[in-house]
């Protein structure tokens, strides 16, 4: 460390005001680096409050309550344009954190498949899984967003001959059409069921390894879980009489009527952010798990551990503590990525805010200073969260 | 039984089983090994069946390549390469006037020139060449200068060629060579900031690393189109170019930063005591002892930033310069090759592959060469 190896060889005496003295020149050199950056920031802020004045720009947060007068072509929450800018921030910031949450979860899930298909003894299925990551890592996420909305617009079918996915889910090339579910009274039952089983579940988990610590006797806690979490709720919805039902899309003229559009902005930039990361995630999965050494797979197997046992109790849990930390950036990249939406017009935060509100209000400095600030809130809680997860999975040192 | 053991004359030994050699061997133990390989391998050879012929006759064997209109494509169910032939110049060079276009050819040429005896130190035809030092310091300090020279002109009677008509592939490496030639010495400042003692210095270096990593390069690209022209006085403006590479030079630069104290974070405190010992001064400590190691354990991690930067570059699409991709996808919006997008940006993909990977390749390279653990 730079900080302790530099020691100052008049640390304990006092002060001299002379530049021989290393701690006088430390405060002097902090002096002038503080002034120049404030006297910096000072000039700008001069400089942008002159241009806003003879531009005519207002400022300050009122026109959040203003009327936004666009419209919006998908909102998590009823939006109209003659409501507030206020509301269109929040229709962006939803819009924003849906793709990325399901592009999260969706990643992971290919991210891991694809990681191990890499480790597979089988040449084939490792080099193909090799071509995907090679092929998704060494070109640009915009190009990919750009080729997957091209192709969705221009190679699904029209409207009438809607792709089937069966259970009311069509796709075509003005979106995919999913059922509405719409709750009925008495639904409220059904999650407050499901968050009862969930706390059974844990507390039932609690005793099983209790109990397994003090007299070795297993219990089916995966079973038993996945049966109250799956059974409560549904003796709940059939106690109330089925609450919840469904808005089906049904084919209408020429158009679909009923259910949710997700338009098809939303679905390339979907898929687009979850292959792509999915390609980075792989190798760092691929990374974790040959970093185990191969006597821990053979004590496993001396042990007498099955091999889906092996990898959850043996190798999975040393290989976590190394993909975590770059797991988590991913997680964030996904979030930063998804601002790339801009470029195919799906309404996330920077589409909506940073682009069109900025436009009509002409606010800059607000606009930049708030969605800064929603970046910033959401990797510092990104961090934040998965640091205390990296916490638990680390290694424990004597 | 013991005078037999003793004339004991051992048989020749026999070939190892068929199916541990040759291509029998080869074929049993990496596709064939276990019932569930033999279908994981009859799985990836159907997706290969359904995948790959197509893809080859789209790309290559139904694909047109003579002709000069859209015409010559209509039928054949393959890629129609001739948009990309006839607009090839424009992806290239943007909107820089044909007559002058050997200004970018030959600052290339020279640039490319320049980099091999840098880049292959250790070959034979460079191992004799004694000027390295100062050959990299020109690249880097002067060669960027003469550079810009070239392409806007308007010195040794070449005529200036204004920014808004720079475009294509040049574009695209201009913006990226920027961000990579003035990221590394911010970068080095930062991360030594970062490490200070100084806690002023401190705390300016961590604050701004953490807001830029922590926001998406696209906010960086609007702040910088909208506020720099708020920030400066009035009357001063900066071209949307000049706005573009300092941001992206900035952005860059906390991520190499961050690279960078990597690197310093594995160099032994043993070092730093020795150089202190010898009565090196803080910049002599770092510029001749600490920063020579850190920076050759963390090449890796910088080539890798600059692949990132360089893919990262397409988002100058969103404030309007015209680099590569963005010409592409105007072209394909052309009314002459409506409907040819996929052939543009399939070229666009490869282009960008073939500069990646070889990045990437090089960076393995490098590793291995680098490699001088004890």
């Amino acid at each position: 460390m730079a900080v302790e190896t530099r020691e100052n060889p008049s640390a304990g005496r006092k002060l001299k005001l002379s530049f021989s003295d290393q701690r006088f020149r430390a405060v002097v050199y902090q002096a002038i680096v503080l002034a120049l950056v404030l006297a910096g920031i000072g000039y700008l802020a001069s400089n942008t409050i002159h241009n806003l004045e003879t531009r005519g720009i207002a400022s300050g947060f009122d026109f959040f309550s203003s009327t936004a007068g666009f419209d919006i072509m998908m909102s998590l929450v009823p939006y109209d344009p003659v409501d507030s800018y206020g509301r269109a921030f929040l229709v962006g910031l939803l819009n924003t954190m849906l793709v990325s949450v399901l592009s999260i979860i969706l990643c992971t899930i290919l991210g891991f498949f694809v990681g191990i298909l890499r480790l597979s003894d089988n040449w084939l299925i490792n080099k193909i899984a090799r071509a995907y990551v090679e092929i998704i890592r060494n070109v640009p996420l915009l190009l990919q967003i750009l080729f997957w909305y091209f192709v969705i617009l221009n190679l699904l079918p029209r409207v009438r001959q809607s792709i089937d996915l069966g259970a009311g889910f069509f796709i075509n090339n003005r979106g995919t059409y999913v059922p509405t579910p719409i709750a009925e009274p008495g639904f409220s039952l059904i999650p407050i069921a499901g968050l009862v089983a969930v706390v059974i579940a844990i507390v039932i988990a609690r005793w099983a390894r209790k109990r397994q610590d003090a007299t070795g006797e297993q219990f089916p806690v995966f079973l038993t879980s996945v049966g109250l979490i799956v059974g409560l709720p549904l003796l709940a919805s059939a106690v109330t009489g089925f609450p919840l039902t469904f808005d089906y899309p049904e084919l209408k003229g020429f158009n679909f009527a009923g259910g949710t559009r997700m338009p098809p902005e939303f679905l390339a930039l979907l898929i687009a952010l979850t292959t792509y990361h999915a390609g980075f995630l792989a190798e760092i999965v691929r990374a974790g798990i040959i970093s185990v050494s191969k006597g821990q797979k053979e004590a496993a197997k001396a042990l007498g551990l099955r091999p889906n046992m092996m990898m959850r109790l043996v190798v999975l849990p040393q290989a976590l503590r190394l993909i975590i930390p770059p797991q988590t950036s991913i997680y964030l990249n996904v979030t930063k990525n998804s601002s790339l939406a801009v470029a195919i017009g799906y309404p996330d935060l920077v589409s909506v805010f940073t682009g069109t509100t900025l436009n009509q209000t002409g606010q800059a400095v607000e606009v930049i200073f708030i969605t800064m600030l929603v970046y910033l809130t959401v990797s510092l809680s990104i961090s934040l969260f998965m640091n205390w997860y990296n916490a638990r999975t680390q290694l424990v040192e004597r | 039984m013991a005078e037999t053991t003793a004339h004991h004359i051992p048989k020749p030994d026999r070939e190892p089983p068929g199916s541990y050699v040759g291509v029998r061997g080869w074929i049993m133990q990496n596709l064939l090994s276990s019932p569930l390989n033999v279908f994981m391998t009859l799985l990836g050879i159907v997706f290969l069946w359904y995948s790959v012929p197509p893809l080859l006759n789209w790309l290559i064997f139904n694909a047109t390549i003579s002709g000069d209109t859209r015409d010559n494509c209509i039928g054949t169910g393959g890629a129609c390469w001739v948009f990309v032939k006839i607009r090839f110049n424009q992806f290239m060079y943007g909107f820089y006037p044909s007559e002058e276009q050997w200004r970018i050819n030959l600052t290339f040429a020279v640039l490319f020139i320049g980099m091999l005896p840098l880049m292959f130190w250790d070959s034979k035809l460079f191992r004799g060449f004694r000027y390295k030092r100062e050959l990299a310091v020109f690249l880097l300090f002067i060669f960027p200068f003469l550079a810009g020279f070239m392409f806007y002109g308007g010195v040794f009677g070449m005529p200036v060629v204004e920014t808004s008509q720079w475009g294509g592939l040049f574009l695209t490496l201009i913006i990226a060579i920027t961000g990579i030639v003035a990221s590394l010495p911010l970068g080095v400042l930062l991360a030594l900031g970062r490490r200070s003692n100084m806690p002023v210095i401190k705390m300016l270096c961590i604050g701004f690393i953490e807001l830029v990593r922590a926001v998406p390069l696209i906010t960086v690209l609007f702040m910088a189109s909208v506020m720099i022209p708020l920030f400066l006085p009035e009357g001063v403006n900066f071209n949307k170019l000049v706005r573009a590479l300092i941001a992206v030079a900035l952005f860059s630069a906390a991520y190499s930063a961050e690279t960078i104290r990597g690197g310093l974070q594995s160099i032994p405190k043993g070092q730093y005591e020795a150089a202190a010992s010898m009565g090196l001064s803080y910049w002599k400590m770092m510029g001749l002892v600490v920063m020579p190691q850190a920076l050759k354990a963390v090449i890796p991690g910088i080539v890798s930033g600059f692949i990132g930067l360089f893919k990262d570059t397409t988002l100058v699409l969103i404030i309007g310069l015209f680099d590569v991709l963005n010409i592409v996808r105007a072209a394909s919006q052309d009314p002459k090759w409506f409907g040819l997008a996929v052939e543009g940006y399939a070229f666009t993909a490869i282009l960008f592959f073939v500069f990646c990977f070889g990045m990437s390749q090089y960076s393995i390279f490098l590793e291995k060469k680098l490699h001088t653990g004890h």
